[in-house]
């Protein structure tokens, strides 16, 4: 078991009902991870529009997950 | 900020400001409002800058955006470079733009006349 902490932003967030969480998760991946989140929340993000950062810096989904790493859900941005 | 740019060696300083426009695809907009990753807007701001500089040869650029409630009209994001020539900043300034668009971790509430809100869905406009 791999311990987890996740923040959530904008849309993810509300659907989350939380700005942050840690979960533990036998995950292997980010996108394993986020497969398995969509059934603890009612995420309606397709994974192929979810983008993640680890250190404020964006890593691909298919990121090995390793224990106690912060993984920042990043949903489509719309700054500007 | 535009004092900040200031170069003996600036031919040419481009300054776009992006604002809060009144209609999003035909509704009547009364507000907006910004949500950031604000450590990761930080980082990814700075590499967008570095990287315009890099790639169209700049003195500087600068890149602020408004976080949380936006009125109509308000500058929701200033970008602001500079270059020896002018052919430079004005490609780097519309990069920059696109690039923030497409990275900066920035997302936009629009609540309508009518009283709803939604997140808005990425554009490339």
């Amino acid at each position: 078991m791999k311990t987890i902490h996740l923040l959530y932003f904008a849309f993810l967030r509300e659907q989350a009902g939380t700005s942050s969480e840690t979960i533990q998760t036998e995950a292997a991946t980010i996108l394993d991870l986020y497969h398995e989140l969509t059934a603890r929340h009612p995420f309606t993000l397709p994974s192929a529009s979810l983008r993640a950062a680890i250190d404020n810096t964006y890593t691909p989904l298919s990121t090995p997950l390793t224990d106690e790493t912060t993984i920042a859900l990043i949903p489509p941005v719309s700054g500007g | 900020m535009l004092r900040a740019l200031e170069n003996p060696m600036a031919g040419a300083l481009v300054a776009f400001e992006g604002r809060v426009r009144a209609r999003h695809e035909g509704r009547a907009v009364d507000h907006l409002a910004y949500e950031t990753f604000p450590a990761m807007a930080e980082a990814e701001g700075e590499r967008i800058a570095s990287e315009a500089i890099n790639r169209f040869g700049l003195l500087d650029a600068r890149i602020i955006h408004l976080v949380g409630a936006a009125a109509i009209g308000e500058a929701a994001v200033w970008v602001g470079v500079t270059s020896e020539h002018r052919q430079q900043a004005f490609h780097a300034a519309a990069w920059i733009m696109d690039t923030i668009k497409e990275r900066l971790p920035v997302w936009k509430k629009e609540t309508f006349a009518d009283g709803t809100s939604e997140w808005v869905a990425p554009k490339t406009d």
